[in-house]
């Protein structure tokens, strides 16, 4: 008998896609060039709001090498972008929904929205007819302030005279009052989440290619979900049969939410390229990135908190504006309240808590998910309030938070969501001895020596990921089914192709699906290959976001394992002349239980293919098998920050001195690759914290839309972290036990930061701090805190 | 048209006219359709699109081909080894899981070789400030620090 090999899971294998990457031969979007290839270029808005009085686009046409220029009264009979969720405000109406154009048609509604679409030989004859387009616009005033929108004269849609989109609750507001007139303390802040945009280093593109041979299209897009992008585009906005539109994400640089929805560009491409009879390719400029990629979060909120006089939360009360912008995006209504307000109870066994949410049209950009997608605004709102609320009361932060922490599971919280399963006190204290909490009074003490404030900041964060139960998931509003699939599809020689719904753009996938699938068939990661991202080979996909791809796709990838040994015993047990019952599986090998009897996974594959010795009568010839995967309930990860910053009063200038994770994901596959998807989530947030901010001015022109005004973190903005995966609590309802890691980062360490920093300024008697807390941010604060 | 360029890339010399306005990224990918150097910008802000032009880091989104009169360009496909090896900074990115989504790989990695061949690489501030040209937006850039710190010791620097 062979040794039980060594388990794959929990082995940091190095990636299998890195040399592709590090040595220039992957395939991105914008790397393909199609046969007759032609180029797009979109004429788009420079103003906010304006009427389009008329187009004149006769000299455009002549241009050289100009082949066709489409503009709203093309594609006005097609229909609009689709939002895929539904939300009912308190009154019972649904939200309303104004379309989406893909091409604008009497309107324009924030800078960037396109107005025309050129086509031609060459991206530069497509850029300088574009500049021979003329567009008469009637500018209109624009409506651009998350908080007043709904007070604005001005209308973005004549749907919406308010601008509301939808006035939703959540909780039970009666308990909640009650609660609050008996508390013996009452902690109130008002903030800011601040608007961002995802900038992945990789620039949206698309490259549309129509063949009249068989009336079918194919769309190489840049996405995180092609089989949604085809079924919104071909169902909802151009009414194409879905089988015959292909639609491949290749390597993709990077998502981070930008990368989910149904943008216009693509579907204009697609619509555009059997009329020009040519393949049509489209690769954003960075400024359309920052322009028209959707950005994230952009509320406005108002929390209360109310304790008894034991420091236990009895009620949180929240207020929040969010801005959809200009148009619903795919998910846009979802973020701000399925994603966010069920997130409300944090850690804690709060009994009573109450949201309401305020949606609102403006003059930008889209906003829709971006990392952490709601969860971290819901977190930012939980742990500012409860380390305000420590601060009031002279409590050390970490035993309020100890003092409310959910001990017992499963936990149904009063927001919509049933925890299965947590341990956040051992993450809390492992994380205070990973930052050396013991040592920072020295640490203070050394930093005021030197004229600097020294401040400590934690962030104990949850977030619902694994999306989601498809039942649940309608019931709340959506319009798709949010289950995965996979396919596993042995080959003769036993080699195996795995077909997955996820798709990776920097998650590691082939490495992570294949440790999975080589633990669980016995047999080597190299005889393995994991293809995804193309509706031609992966039979359906949900897609990669929520952190949901190992918890929801890996899961249907396993259930697609499981048949294969399944019906892998059957023809075992008739090559061994045993009952099937007889038969067990390991190690690659089926074996007669108790005998040395056995076959090699490779010959039972064999058989399948070359079925001359093989059940017939009752066995179909072949080992190739599919999975879905629908998850039962959301998985719940969980952890602890510490954020330590020095802050040098003179300047403003804040550095984090350390930065200690403990995230307790459930079981990990690949610590290394888990660590890096914590680095990257850190970053990100980190820079929300002190970095990044998207500004619009009062005419509705994006003030930050270059590198050079939206700062995003570079390497020396940045610390090393000390990230931590704990032993952690195995999700309860997948066969992994796993939970997802993806945005932890993202959404446990705004709050951090700015909770150190606001230690840091607490000489000063400074309550908050808005983000980004930039250098001048944070001397002005100082300024006025002084006088 | 302008007169003819001639330079080297990646060991081979090429002559061309190309339009006086390509960009070195450009003439990369859509004329050699070497697809390994990527554009994320065009403000030579983000890095992506780094190559070594004469043995030092450049920016190619933000060089002309016409100003490249004799010189040498390496690309990533110039400095990866024919066997299917990887150069000694490469096989560091892939040991220290320096790399993700890989859209900034080839631009980080040619800033990383040009760091540890030219520049301050001896502690971690330096390594972090050398890497200031060039985005990530998926490591938060630790394992690359790391990876550039194994890869300086593989280049024997």
């Amino acid at each position: 008998m062979n040794a039980a090999r060594e388990s794959l899971i929990g082995r940091s294998v190095e990636r299998r896609e890195d040399y592709r990457f590090l040595t220039g031969v992957g395939q991105y979007t914008d790397d393909i060039k199609l046969e007759r290839q032609s180029y797009a270029y979109f004429v788009r808005s420079p103003h906010a709001h304006a009427r389009i009085r008329a187009i004149d686009a006769k000299a455009a046409l002549a241009a050289a090498g100009v082949l066709a220029i489409f503009t709203g009264k093309d594609v006005a009979s097609l229909g609009g972008l689709p939002c895929g969720w539904l939300i009912n405000s308190v009154d019972g109406s649904p939200m309303k929904e104004p379309k989406h154009p893909i091409i604008a048609e009497d309107t324009v509604r924030h800078v960037g929205d396109q107005v025309a679409l050129i086509v031609a030989e060459s991206l530069a004859e497509a850029k300088a007819a574009a500049a021979l387009v003329e567009v008469d616009y009637e500018m209109l005033p624009a409506v651009v302030d998350t908080a007043t929108a709904n007070q604005s004269k001005t209308a973005v849609h004549a749907i919406a005279p308010d601008n509301v989109c939808y006035n939703w609750a959540i909780g039970d507001a009666a308990a909640v009052d009650a609660a609050f007139a008996r508390a013996a303390h009452v902690t109130k802040l008002s903030f800011v989440n601040n608007r961002l945009i995802p900038n992945a280093i990789e620039p949206r593109a698309a490259n549309a290619a129509y063949s009249r041979a068989d009336e079918s299209y194919t769309l190489y897009v840049t996405s995180q979900n092609p089989h949604v992008v085809r079924l919104l585009m071909t169902a909802f906005v151009l009414g194409l049969p879905e089988h015959k539109v292909r639609v491949v994400a290749p390597d993709v640089g990077g998502g981070f939410g930008s990368k989910i929805y149904l943008y216009a560009e693509e579907t204009a491409l697609v619509w555009a390229s059997k009329r020009v009879g040519r393949p049509i390719k489209w690769t954003a400029e960075r400024s359309e990135s920052f322009l028209t990629d959707a950005h994230g979060r952009d509320h406005v909120t108002t929390a209360e908190l109310a304790l008894d006089k034991d420091g236990k939360f009895i009620a949180l009360r929240v207020d929040t504006t969010a801005n959809m912008g200009a148009y619903l995006s795919t998910f846009a209504s979802c973020i701000p309240t399925i994603l966010y307000a069920t997130l409300l109870a944090g850690q804690y066994a709060t009994p009573a808590i109450h949201c309401r949410v305020r949606a609102v049209f403006t003059h930008t950009a889209p906003v829709d998910a971006y990392r952490g997608a709601g969860r971290p605004e819901a977190t930012y709102v939980v742990e500012r309030i409860v380390e305000l609320a420590a601060r009031e009361l002279k409590m050390d932060p970490a035993e309020l938070r100890r003092r409310n922490f959910i001990r017992s599971f499963p936990y149904a919280s009063p927001v919509g969501l049933t925890y299965d399963t947590g341990d956040y006190e051992a993450t809390l204290k492992r994380v205070q001895e990973i930052a050396d909490v013991k040592g920072y009074a020295a640490r203070k003490a050394a930093s005021s020596a030197k004229g600097l404030l020294r401040g400590l900041g934690y962030s104990c964060y949850i977030e619902a990921c694994g999306i989601a139960p498809s039942n649940i998931a309608g019931a709340l509003g959506a319009r798709a089914g949010l289950f995965e699939a996979g396919e596993v599809r042995v080959h003769p020689t036993g080699k195996v192709t795995v077909f997955t719904g996820s798709h990776s753009h920097g998650q590691g996938h082939e490495t992570t699906f294949s440790q999975v699938v080589a633990d669980k068939l016995g047999i080597a990661m190299d005889d393995i290959d994991i293809q995804h991202g193309d509706t031609g080979k992966v039979l359906f996909g949900m897609g990669t976001y929520g952190s949901r791809s190992l918890a929801v796709g890996g899961t249907a990838i396993i259930k697609a394992v499981d048949k294969v040994i399944a019906k892998g015993k059957k023809i075992a047990a008739h090559l061994l002349e045993a009952g099937e019952s007889d038969i067990e599986f390991a190690n690659g090998e089926f074996r007669v239980a108790g005998t040395d009897r056995k076959k090699a996974f490779a010959e039972v594959a064999f058989a399948a293919y070359v079925p001359h010795n093989y059940p017939l009568d009752r066995l179909e010839p072949g080992l190739n098998e599919n999975a879905f995967y629908d998850p039962t309930n959301f998985t719940y990860p969980a952890g602890s920050y510490i954020c330590e910053v020095e802050v040098d009063p003179a300047t403003g200038v804040v550095r984090i001195d350390r930065f200690a994770a403990c995230d307790d994901f459930g079981n990990v596959v690949n610590p290394m690759i888990v660590e890096g998807q914590v680095h990257g989530g850190l970053a990100q947030g980190i820079g929300q914290a002190l970095l990044e901010g998207c500004v619009y001015n009062a005419d509705g022109q994006l003030i930050t839309g270059s590198f050079s005004d939206y700062a995003l973190p570079r390497a020396d903005d940045l610390p090393t972290f000390v990230v931590e995966t704990a032993k952690g609590t195995p999700c309860t309802h997948n066969p992994l036990g796993v939970k997802g890691c993806g945005e932890a980062g993202a959404i446990g360490s705004p709050p951090a930061v700015i909770n150190a920093l606001v230690d840091a300024l607490a000489p000063y008697g400074v309550r908050d701090v808005a983000m980004p807390a930039t250098p001048y941010r944070v001397w002005q604060t100082i300024q006025t805190a002084k006088r | 048209m302008s007169e003819p360029i001639r330079l080297k890339v990646n060991g081979k010399s090429v002559t061309i006219t190309v339009a006086p306005d390509t960009s070195l990224a450009v003439f990369l990918r859509e004329h050699l359709r070497l697809t390994g150097t990527h554009i994320g910008c065009d403000t030579a802000s983000c890095g992506a699109c780094t190559v070594h032009i004469d043995g030092r880091a450049a920016k190619s989104c933000n060089v002309l081909v016409g100003q490249l009169q004799g010189s040498e360009i390496t690309s990533i496909e110039g400095i990866t080894p024919a066997d299917g090896s990887l150069h000694p900074m490469q096989a560091a990115f892939k040991t220290c899981h320096g790399l993700q989504c890989g859209f900034c790989t080839a631009g980080m990695v040619m800033s990383a070789i040009d760091l540890v061949t030219h520049g301050a690489h001896a502690t971690e501030t330096e390594i972090r400030e050398g890497l200031d040209g060039n985005f990530c937006r998926c490591t938060g850039y630790q394992n690359i620090v790391k990876a550039v710190a194994l890869g300086a010791k593989g280049m024997g620097r």
